[in-house]
């Protein structure tokens, strides 16, 4: 059991960043667990959604972001669309992901490591590489066993393309891509 | 009539969705729907750069959108869902002032949020229609079970994509019944196949995907149709590793719905793509041609004993 502290654990700036950076308002949730009976990664979540919402009225900002759910979610939009208060709960989701990002919760390390590889392809090439990404995870996490099986079926069927794909304009889509994560490596 | 389009295939198309690519332009093409690809396209960031940041994502997708404007054309469309709700989602986002000069900072090109973004399936909805799908048909898929499943991001959140019914879209079934398909009845038709875990978390593929493979197989689908590159390849290519995990046998064919259409149309082998699908399709197609076969010579059968009652009563009555 998690004890919460609502006096002295409430962290209003918090509660008033994700409110500002989501364009939601937590405190429309009233609890009905809609969200979590739909949501297909309920079974992998520390926390259920319906809960997530519940500790974000409470402010409790450290719980959220040390949570794996965020790292797990797919943005498949089920709590989204069945939210009787239309609550976007899937674009908070999102928002809470990005503030876990920033100060460092990366709760699901290889998640992350995939969507470095994914992105780092795309800088280097404006357009992704799926080979590319797939070995940049590899390098990322020691784990070379990953889909070993996969790999030569792929090949036999002609769907690995083993050269990427440069656009002419992948400078641009660099440029982009070193704002938000930073400088080229 | 033909129309025109921009088209923005997405990268999956090159390489992993590439039958994907290929019967979409070739559907396209026999129905008089010419694509023009935006040159010099570019990724539009898929969920990996929604998870960083608004802006990010954003600004991917609006370079595109901004070579998009230059075509002079209005509608953007993609097959790929993902590349979709990216696009979509930027278009809505910066039908906020500030947000739109946010984005435009990153921009070499700015973009002024003026094109309309669709999937393919939505044109070939509203633009051709059932019945003008219906009239290309050439070979029926008579007796084919299809079990339709649509991905989770094709029509939600329904405030942004904005087409067809977000719980139970049926876009797909009215294609797949104008090619003559059986479609059966699928309740899990938006739910989430695991995504891009496959690789970072496999378990949670496997058994999200495995749901889908076993709801398909109880109401007895030859085979799934999607609109999907991710869910095809978590569906077909990883089947063998879903049936390790689960202890189950499945076979199931999984077609992106172009290529039934393809097929249905009487397109060439090449423009199908089939021989890319890791679960062999034939198995399926020769069990509903068989079906099909067997259901005629039924029905031929009944015919004719009816035609001889009639004859015999007739008989009976002439000699009375």
């Amino acid at each position: 059991m998690y004890p919460l502290r609502l006096d002295s654990q409430y962290d209003s700036r918090f509660v008033q960043d994700v409110r500002e950076a989501s364009g939601q308002d937590p405190n429309l949730c009233y609890q009905c667990g809609n969200c979590t009976a739909g949501c297909p990664y309920t079974f992998v979540y520390d926390l259920p959604v319906h809960q997530i919402m519940r500790l974000l009225q409470a402010g409790q900002k450290e719980r959220i972001l040390s949570s794996r759910s965020l790292w797990l979610c797919a943005t498949c939009q089920s709590c989204t669309t069945r939210c009787p208060n239309n609550i976007d709960v899937a674009q908070i989701m999102d928002v809470l992901r990005h503030m876990a990002r920033r100060k460092g919760y990366i709760t699901e390390k290889n998640v992350a490591r995939f969507q470095e590889s994914f992105l780092k392809s795309m800088q280097r090439h404006g357009r992704v590489f799926e080979l590319g990404i797939m070995l940049g995870y590899i390098l990322r996490t020691g784990r070379f066993w990953t889909d070993m099986e996969l790999g030569p079926k792929m090949a036999f069927k002609g769907k690995l393309s083993s050269k990427p794909h440069d656009i002419k304009g992948k400078q641009e889509v660099a440029k982009i891509y070193e704002k938000f994560m930073g400088g080229p490596k | 009539m033909p129309t025109s389009y921009v088209y923005y295939p997405g990268c999956s198309g090159l390489g992993t969705s590439l039958e994907y690519e290929i019967s979409t332009r070739a559907v396209c093409q026999a129905l008089g729907m010419e694509l023009q690809e935006i040159p010099d396209w570019s990724c539009c960031g898929s969920s990996p750069a929604h998870t960083v940041d608004h802006v990010f994502s954003s600004a991917l997708a609006a370079r595109n959108l901004a070579l998009a404007e230059e075509m002079g054309l209005g509608t953007v469309l993609t097959p790929c869902p993902s590349c979709l709700t990216n696009l979509k989602v930027a278009a809505w986002r910066m039908q906020e002032r500030s947000f739109l000069q946010e984005v435009n900072k990153y921009l070499e090109q700015p973009c002024e949020n003026q094109v309309q973004v669709k999937s393919v399936m939505q044109a070939l909805i509203e633009d051709v229609g059932p019945s003008g799908i219906r009239e290309r048909v050439q070979s029926p898929l008579k007796g084919l079970k299809v079990a339709p499943y649509y991905g989770c991001i094709m029509n939600r959140p329904p405030g942004v994509m904005d087409f067809d019914d977000p719980e139970n879209p049926i876009a797909m079934d009215q294609i797949l019944k104008a090619l003559g398909a059986q479609v059966v009845d699928f309740p899990l038709k938006v739910e989430c196949c695991g995504a891009s875990y496959g690789i970072p978390r496999q378990e949670v593929v496997l058994h999200l995907s495995g749901k889908l493979l076993d709801l398909a197989r109880v109401q007895g689908a030859d085979a799934l149709a999607v609109p999907c590159p991710l869910c095809q390849m978590n569906l077909d290519l990883r089947q063998g590793q879903i049936n390790s995990f689960l202890q189950q046998d499945f076979q199931l064919p999984v077609f992106y719905y172009t290529q039934l259409m393809g097929l249905a149309f009487g397109l060439e082998q090449k423009d199908l793509g089939l021989d890319k699908l890791c679960v062999d399709p034939w198995p399926a197609l020769n069990r509903a041609k068989q079906r099909q076969a067997e259901e005629q010579e039924k029905k031929g059968r009944k015919q004719k004993q009816r035609r001889d009652r009639q004859d015999s009563a007739a008989a009976r009555s002439a000699s009375e």
